[in-house]
């Protein structure tokens, strides 16, 4: 296939929710043998243009051709169908079922009406074969890591024989070492022809990776370019329309006394965290850097008692602090926002109020039983406007406000306990780059107001740009802590991989 | 997407301009659908036989769900927590032996206790209720303290229930016969009235309160929510989830109990048996009502019209002269139907 024909084209596609235009007339094309990356806020509707092309949103205008034919898909079978395939940003492999289930479900090879085991383990080997992955088609995929299920997924697009193939965040777990197996599997894919529709918020990985990039603002589409006219500052303008000075607010550091020490914390798990010791300081942002892996959110859940310690002392504000549980880490100034924002973090099923004060509800409540409903009114509203969390109300379902306005309200959430620490996991994973800068600048707000706050990031430009000190884990140990100012991502990486063999 | 919405001039205009469109009236009447099911029946039932919506026969209606709806809420908030609670049906019956064998009149032949004194009524009522609640705090440690599934946990309890109040029931002299001759001022409790309005049809209302307040009113309610909606993110919060799990089954318990108490008040009488099968009318009845069986999603009101629903659905029947057989399988399919429809609402908003 020529690399310049039109695969698959978006024409005027519009869509309107009540009071809403989530898409306003999108059009461009996806070249086959190129990586087409879907860039936009939050918001800007790239889901929603994947949803109306898999048939789960109805357009209300335009058209969506493959190969010149109009699509009208009902259901998602069909676009497996047809060729078009996509890797969601969370999986949900079948658990307790091994790789080649996984892959052939719902397809599996029969002979005489029973499963026949063996062709299907030949087939998943070539189909491995030909992507160069090294994983056993009879391995359990709950034994298996995130970034091999999500080679998996892919392994089972191009089982379909998929032309188009697209990915929602594909690399937002991923350890920079996976990426580049990923990357070289995309890269084969191209050079088979297929076309693929990258979603992501990366620019570094957008650049590298992409032949073309289509840029959408508030359901507008703002433009398609070749990646290679591109950088990132010009893709974050158009993204936000805006230009945007600096990807790190600056803070004035005054760096106080330490407020939490942690010495010798092992964990009651054999393969996990051991003798982790560092101390982190008010007014300070301890980054805490890593592959995935190195057990950075088993030791910061440990801390908040929601995992098994060993042995280890910590010490709060100098007074002993017995890890317990986190009603126990709460009592002592500690607030955890945890990496799975939908696992751990949101109730799905309950407003942006229930959720604001779900970790405080007894400060709002007469004599902590009854619920105060006029004060948390109250507070919910002045917490919506200070933390500029974009939701039609306080009622409205959290689920369905936007990864970056739902970890708004989460850090609002814990902000409410009115805490010493707070603990970060991965505060900005999957959210637009406005709410990023939003984020770290009520970061650097906290420290400013004599808190610790430690980070958890995989992102290098974020550990560097926002920490003051950088502690680096490598298989369960401390590697190191090193200054940030005078850090390098080599230094980091070279930590990072210390007792690795 | 939704942050982006517009304020509409006014939200009831918009509300019936959307109304009148041919896919806003499909989207009414899946919303509506329980309603719509309601006033339909009643009024091909009407139809059939015009004194079906007497007055006589709404009392009769609301007398006959006074108990199912207090049994209900006790269930729901199991529900809401996303368990389940098998044991229920058999702490109606345990609870109905308990008081019925200490209430019985001191002349009647058969007494279970040949040598009690007359004990003041509300004695053995909290004699019973306490009975129940010791099973329920049973179910409430198993599954939170021990993480043993809620349908496992309760099935486990219902047989252990059964089982003591079978041991309690067969106890000498009473050797398993039914309990009778139970006094009038206790029986009064579930025939009697004050000012016209029967007195089981006070209890369901001062339950209906109570349980609205709970889970609208207090921390303990809004934390139920929170449990059902994400655990994970309730045990982060710091939120006690093992003593709200223990005091949801605790609480749920004693309307278990108290049910049990008003149905041998009513019927003047009690096995055993009593209770058996009722944890699945009172599942039913949520499910109907909109209670997510996985948990966080459910009002009182929604509760409430599900078990009226399912009163009137039998009565209904009965009233117009179907089969008792029949009656079943137009109920289970009206469960189903009445859910189905339900569940749509929620896949389609998502």
């Amino acid at each position: 296939m020529k690399k310049d024909t039109v695969l698959l084209e978006f024409d005027g596609v519009v869509k309107e929710f009540p009071g809403v235009k989530a898409l306003d007339g999108i059009s461009f094309g996806v070249r086959a043998g190129t990586v087409h990356a879907l860039m936009g806020e939050n918001g800007a509707g790239k889901s929603t243009l994947m949803k109306c092309l898999f048939g789960i949103y109805h357009r209300d205008g335009g058209d969506i051709r493959l190969n010149g034919e109009s699509l009208h898909f009902t259901s998602s079978r069909q676009a497996l169908d047809a060729g078009i395939s996509m890797i969601h940003q969370e999986l949900h492999p079948v658990g307790h079922r091994n790789v080649m289930e996984n892959i052939w479900l719902g397809r599996f090879p029969n002979r005489l009406g029973f499963v026949d085991h063996r062709r299907m383990y030949e087939d998943t080997l070539a189909l491995f074969e030909s992507l160069d992955i090294q994983v056993d088609p009879r391995e359990m995929v709950n034994n298996l890591t995130v970034s091999t299920i999500q080679l998996i997924e892919i392994a089972r697009a191009v089982s379909y024989n998929s032309k188009i193939i697209i990915m929602d965040e594909p690399t937002s777990s991923l350890t920079d070492r996976e990426v580049e197996i990923l990357f070289r599997i995309i890269n084969r894919l191209r050079d088979q022809g297929v076309a693929i529709i990258y979603i992501s918020h990366k620019m570094e990985e957008i650049l590298r990776i992409s032949d073309d990039v289509t840029i959408m603002r508030d359901g507008k589409y703002v433009g398609t370019w070749e990646a290679r006219e591109l950088t990132t500052d010009a893709i974050i303008s158009k993204m936000v329309g805006r230009q945007i000075e600096n990807r790190f607010p600056e803070r004035n550091r005054r760096i106080g006394e330490v407020l939490m020490r942690v010495e010798g914390l092992t964990s009651a798990l054999e393969h996990s965290f051991q003798d982790v010791s560092f101390e982190v300081r008010a007014g300070e942002i301890l980054g805490v850097g890593g592959l995935v892996g190195a057990r950075r959110t088993e030791v910061m859940e440990a801390l908040f008692g929601l995992r098994g310690v060993k042995s280890g002392k910590v010490t709060i504000k100098g007074k002993p602090y017995p890890i317990k549980d986190p009603i126990c880490a709460k009592k002592h100034g500690l607030a955890l926002l945890t990496e799975e924002r939908r696992v751990s973090g949101i109730v799905p099923v309950l407003s942006v109020a229930e959720n604001t004060v779900l970790a405080n509800r007894p400060a709002f409540a007469h004599g902590r039983v009854f619920v105060n409903n006029g004060k948390i009114r109250q507070v919910v509203d002045e917490n919506i406007r200070s933390m500029n969390v974009k939701t039609p109300g306080q009622n409205t379902l959290i689920r369905y406000l936007s990864g970056g306005n739902q970890q708004k309200v989460l850090i609002a959430r814990w902000l409410l306990t009115e805490p010493d620490i707070l603990i970060l996991d991965e505060p900005t994973r999957g959210i637009d780059v406005g709410a990023k800068y939003e984020i770290y600048l009520l970061m650097n707000q906290l420290a400013a107001a004599g808190k610790s706050v430690i980070m958890i990031t995989s992102e290098m430009p974020e550990l560097l740009g926002m920490s003051d000190r950088i502690l680096v884990m490598c298989e369960g140990k401390v590697a190191g802590i090193i200054d940030a100012e005078s850090a390098t991502q080599e230094q980091v990486m070279t930590l990072a991989t210390k007792f690795m063999v | 997407m939704s942050d982006k919405t517009q304020q509409p001039p006014s939200k009831a205009i918009a509300y019936f301009r959307r109304l009148f469109t041919k896919h806003g009236m499909i989207e009414f009447v899946k919303d509506k659908a329980l309603l719509i099911a309601l006033i339909i029946m009643m009024a091909v039932i009407t139809i059939r036989d015009p004194n079906f919506i007497s007055g006589n026969s709404l009392l009769s209606i609301l007398v006959q769900s006074s108990t199912k709806i207090i049994i209900a809420l006790g269930i729901s908030l199991v529900l809401l927590t996303g368990g389940v609670d098998l044991s229920a049906g058999r702490m109606v019956g345990f609870a109905a032996v308990i008081a019925a064998s200490m209430l019985q009149n001191p002349g009647y032949s058969a007494r279970f206790f040949p040598n009690l004194p007359a004990l003041p009524v509300i004695l053995p009522i909290l004699l019973a209720i306490l009975a129940v609640v010791i099973f329920g705090a049973l179910n409430g440690i198993l599954v939170s303290r021990f993480h043993i599934p809620p349908f496992i946990a309760t099935l486990g309890t219902m047989i252990i229930v059964y089982g003591i109040n079978s041991l309690y029931f067969n106890m000498e002299p009473n050797r398993s016969q039914p309990i009778g001759g139970l006094r009038s001022d206790f029986t009064t409790l579930g025939t009697g009235d004050i000012l016209g309005i029967p007195i089981v049809v006070i209890f369901a209302l001062v339950a209906i309160v109570g349980i609205w307040v709970l889970l609208n009113r207090t921390v303990l309610g809004k934390n139920i929510y929170a449990v059902g909606g994400n655990k994970e993110a309730a045990l982060v919060s710091g939120i006690n989830v093992m003593l709200t799990l223990i005091l949801v089954y605790v609480i749920a318990a004693s309307m278990y109990g108290l049910g049990g108490i008003l149905e041998a008040a009513r019927t003047g009488g009690a096995t055993n048996n009593y209770g058996d099968g009722y944890e699945l009318d009172a599942i039913a009845a949520c499910v109907v009502g909109g209670v997510s069986t996985t948990g966080g999603v459910g009002k009182v009101s929604g509760i409430v019209i599900g078990a009226l629903l399912l009163t009137i659905i039998t009565y209904g029947l009965t009233f117009i002269g179907v089969d008792p057989q029949w009656q079943f399988v137009i109920k289970g399919l009206i469960i189903v139907v009445a859910v189905g429809f339900d569940i749509r609402k929620y896949i389609m908003k998502k």
